[in-house]
């Protein structure tokens, strides 16, 4: 059998172009700029950096800090002057509480001040453990979990659930901790108007038309909604009971922010899921920080074991860092203690806030912003004067003005340039059940006072 | 950087440091070690899925079981048969202070680790080399005790407000110029997680179209800050200056990928100690190069400040360099100062922004009132300004006990890693096995070990870390050493044949610094 010639033809072009390509030189698919070496210590002598950090102006309002001498409690002096604190996050009065300082200081002088190492490695002490069941027990979830920085704690529990790839649907007036935790985690984020459902639903309905063009995908994706329980930046709450509805709908989990709410809402303090009626499995995850109703320091989440178990492993805050100092976990128990035994300070705080509420409408150039029972409260300008500086320097006069006559108010700092959603400057005011009522009627009178002299 | 003209004069102590280069043997053992335990975990997988075994993981709610799953099963596979083997090795309850000594709760287990149930009794005096106690002020009498305790009773525990509303307490003040007064730099400022203090402050430092170099080794809250900033991320060989210099030329040169751009910055990360290895960073090479190339420097002490230095102020004094060459000066009160936070110091332009701009300032709550007594109190006991010469000799006491126990433990042969004084000491294990067992044998003989291994190390370098403490007095020493033998002798740990290299892979000849050859 002999080939037909064409085939010998074509065999010995293919050989020939193969020993071409053996001994040809290489092809660099990037052409790399050979400088040579004194081009390049040209270069190098050139190249200037920008300085470290810009250098900050003299009067920029967030440089120079407020000193407070002494403690930050219910008469509060500030800068040298003795005023009423309408600033501090005290919602139950038990920063100066002496059952909490003897709790704390007996552990004091058990375990010393700091813990020496995370919780993996001998800074288990028995006070967190005993911390973690009694929160549990108290939230009726069944397990808890303790991180030593409020901040922290959303920020890692949020990256320990939601990876690269999921998609996460968050209310527009999230606060900052949350952001962070969403930058941490690499997910997709959906950002929905602040409290509209009906933004959600259609968020939530594009995601299922989504989900229909690629099945396998969706199999595998994550979703989950953040909401907070009591928004800090615009003092409003956030409609449960439909979310909940939302969740079984699409099957999105809710990771649920109780900061403010915790130790506010609800009957017994148990937070929004007490205040609307709802089962707490309901909620995936529920983390609230212990800065503001327990006047400790720290923040803790709060569900099912198979949820919150996984964070002991992958939280980062709670793995690679020093675990919570035993004297602030033991005044946390102590005012646990305290608000398990007298259920009757959460109305007694709500009773408060409606009446500042209802005391500070009608101020002439400044607007109330927040639920009526909410605790912090915002009061924003009704006309902006233009520009962001100019607001603020206007609301700072309204602030100095009732600091010089005792009455300690804060704006609400923000961090422009980082926020997503940047909310207006306001004036923060915050209720707590040590202040009575004629200092309440007396804080309102002033800022109407204020509000005339400096706005108009 | 020609290492052979300027070791003289950059270096002028030996720099001592070592990392034996795994035997042969051990390495080829551990794979096979963990070759066998993934193939029980398939096993047991198996038996678990076809319920001919009771799986005791949680489980997901009924309600929620066609929600999309919240875990995928490879994640947890080492979790699930790995980890849960020797999870007793961790976690474990303490309920006294974290000193020298401790007392631990006893607890069992009686389904292999899954559940753990609390005996009740206490295992008391148990030596305690896991705990970051370095100068041993984690004590519950004495001078900090009691000044917290009178912040305490006046001030309160919490403070309830974030730095620039009105969580600024006089406090605060007060710490900060004496944290600036003791590391030579014009400011400081002190926040209330070491964590948080990388995390939210790199951030603010460096954004997009900056560089960060990031040594290999970093901490996850350094790794964490960069991450977030948006800057762009290179990472060098860990401690390998030569690896350093290529990137900084080639930054330099070629700037941003792509647009060719200058880099605005250039923000070299690095720690004091790093504490998984024991190395201590080559800051002479580091400050010298950062100078050339024009770039800034970030130094993380979570480790070192307090345990280095004649007079305990870090790494920078242990060199004897000028703190004012290092940009950024970071570090953490949990580990020396036996409290809890962090604190950036610098010069006044940098804390005045941080002020400002920082994450942290802005919506954190500050610093609770008797921890910061806690720090004002050992910091001034440090710096001899409280009347006594208590603080110098714990810096001292330190030191002495950094090279007996490594002197020790070289000499019985145990394989250790890291710099001969870096008072964090790292005995290599490798085999999975031996991991647990260790643990295990040092706590029955009532010593408290830290034993690490995948993911905080590389796979086959699983190692136990001790970390040496003033309080430890030489016969707590020798006890720890003797019961170490033993257990080193039961499970065969004595890997070392003396062979020491300066440098895991070193690409140079010149030996610069001392090698010690038998």
């Amino acid at each position: 059998y002999q080939a037909p010639a064409y085939h010998l033809i074509l065999e010995g072009i293919l050989i020939l172009w193969i020993i071409r390509l053996l001994f040809s030189k290489t092809y660099k698919l990037q052409e790399r700029s050979d400088l040579t070496l004194k081009e390049k210590e040209e270069l190098i002598e050139e190249w200037q950096p920008e300085p470290l950090v810009p250098p900050v102006p003299k009067d920029h309002p967030a440089l120079n800090y407020n000193i407070v001498s002494g403690p930050p409690t219910h008469i509060i002096t500030v800068n040298g002057r003795e005023c009423i604190n309408f600033a501090s996050f005290n919602f139950l009065g038990l920063l100066n509480n002496e059952k909490v300082k003897s709790a704390a200081q007996a552990s004091l002088k058990k375990y010393g001040v700091g813990t020496c190492g995370p919780r993996g490695f001998y800074g288990t002490f028995d006070v967190h453990l005993e911390l973690e069941e009694r929160l549990a027990k108290f939230m009726r979830t069944e397990e808890a979990i303790i991180y030593s920085y409020g901040f922290a704690t959303i920020a890692s529990a949020i990256p320990a659930y939601s990876k690269r790839g999921d998609i996460v649907f968050v209310d527009e007036a999230a606060c900052f901790a949350i952001q962070k935790g969403l930058q941490a985690s690499r997910s997709n984020i959906k950002l929905f108007k602040h409290n509209d459902m009906a933004d959600l639903e259609r968020l939530l309905k594009e995601q299922e038309t989504e989900d229909q063009k690629n099945p396998r995908k969706a199999r595998v994706t994550r979703r989950f909604i953040v909401v907070e329980g009591l928004y800090m930046n615009t003092g409003d709450i956030c409609p449960l009971p439909e979310l909940i509805k939302l969740k079984y709908k699409y099957k999105v989990r809710i990771f649920l922010e109780e900061s403010l709410s915790f130790g506010v809402l609800g009957e017994h303090g148990r937070g929004i899921t007490e205040h609307f009626g709802i089962n707490i499995d309901d909620i995936d995850l529920i983390s609230a920080n212990m800065e503001n109703s327990l006047a400790s320091i720290g923040g803790f989440c709060c569900g099912r074991s198979f949820i919150i178990d996984h964070q002991r492993l992958s939280g980062q805050g709670y793995c690679f860092s020093a675990s919570l100092p035993p004297l602030l976990a033991a005044a946390a128990i102590e005012a646990l203690n305290i608000m398990e035994d007298n259920p009757d300070i959460f109305q007694t705080l709500r009773a408060k806030c409606e009446r500042i509420h209802k005391a500070l409408q009608g101020i002439s150039g400044l607007k109330v912003v927040g639920e009526s029972f909410s605790p912090a409260l915002h009061l924003q300008l009704e006309e902006s004067c233009g520009s962001r500086e100019n607001d603020v320097k206007l609301l700072k006069r309204v602030v100095d003005y009732c600091m010089n006559s005792g009455i300690a108010l804060t704006q609400a700092c923000y961090l422009e340039k980082e926020e997503k959603c940047l909310p207006p400057p306001s004036i923060r005011v915050v209720i707590t059940v040590e202040q009575t009522e004629q200092e309440l009627d007396k804080a309102a009178s002033l800022l109407k006072e204020a509000a005339q002299s400096v706005l108009n | 950087i020609n290492h052979i003209v300027h070791n003289g004069g950059l270096y002028k102590r030996p720099f001592n440091e070592a990392f034996e280069e795994t035997p042969m043997l051990v390495a080829v053992l551990t794979y096979v070690g963990y070759g066998v335990l993934t193939l029980f975990g398939y096993l047991r997988d198996f038996m678990r899925q076809w319920k001919i075994e009771k799986c005791q993981n949680a489980t997901e709610r009924e309600e929620q079981k066609d929600f999309v799953p919240l875990y995928q099963d490879f994640e947890n596979f080492y979790n699930r048969n790995l980890y849960m083997r020797i999870r007793d090795s961790w976690n474990r309850p303490i309920c006294s202070v974290p000193g020298a000594k401790v007392d631990m709760m006893e607890r069992v287990s009686h389904d292999y680790n899954w559940t753990f149930t609390y005996t009740g009794r206490v295992i008391k005096d148990i030596i305690n080399m896991g705990s970051y106690n370095y100068l041993g002020f984690a004590q519950n009498t004495g001078a900090c005790q009691e000044a917290a305790a009178k912040v305490l009773s006046q001030y309160g525990a919490g403070v309830c407000s974030a730095r620039q509303e009105m969580g600024n307490l006089d406090k605060h003040e007060e710490l900060e110029k004496l944290v600036a007064r003791f590391l030579g730099v014009e400011s400081a400022m002190a926040y209330g997680m070491g964590f948080a203090t990388n995390s939210m402050n790199i951030p603010a430092l460096v954004g997009k179209g900056c560089l960060i170099l990031s040594d290999e080794l970093n901490h996850a809250s350094l790794v964490l800050g960069a991450r977030l900033s948006g800057a762009t991320i290179r990472i060098f060989k860990h401690n390998n200056m030569q690896s350093l210099e290529k990137l900084l030329k080639d930054a330099i040169v070629h700037g941003q990928p792509r647009t060719r751009r200058p880099w605005k910055k250039i923000l070299i990360l690095v720690e004091g100690i790093y504490s998984m290895e024991g190395s201590i960073v080559r800051l002479p090479e580091v400050i010298a190069l950062k100078k050339k190339y024009k770039s800034y420097l970030y130094l993380d002490e979570a480790h070192s400040i307090g345990a280095l230095g004649p007079s305990g102020r870090g790494v920078v004094e242990y060199f004897g360099l000028n703190p004012e060459d290092v940009d950024v000066m970071m570090g953490t009160f949990t580990k020396s100062f036996g409290a809890a936070g962090g604190y950036i110091g610098g010069k006044k332009e940098l804390i005045d922004y941080l002020r400002t701009y920082s994450h942290s300032a802005a919506y954190a709550t500050s610093m609770s009132p008797p921890v910061v007594e806690q720090i004002i109190t050992s910091v001034k006991c440090i710096m001899g300004e409280d009347g006594t010469t208590v603080g110098e000799a714990r810096v001292q006491q330190l030191a002495e006990n950094t090279r007996y126990f490594r002197r020790r433990l070289k000499e019985m042969g145990f394989i250790i890693y890291g710099n001969e004084d870096s008072p964090v000491v790292p005995l290599m294990l490798y085999m999975p096995a031996k991991i647990g067992a260790f643990g295990r044998e040092m706590l029955k003989r009532n010593i408290g070990v830290v034993v690490v291994g995948f993911p905080a190390t590389p796979i086959i370098e699983s190692r136990a870390r001790f970390c040496l403490s003033a309080a430890h007095t030489k016969e707590m020493l020798d006890t720890a050493l003797k019961e170490i033998n033993e257990v080193g002798d039961l499970l065969q740990l004595k890997y070392s044949r003396r062979r020491l290299v300066p440098l895991l892979d070193r690409p140079f000849d010149e030996t610069t610094y001392e090698e010690t050859e038998d």
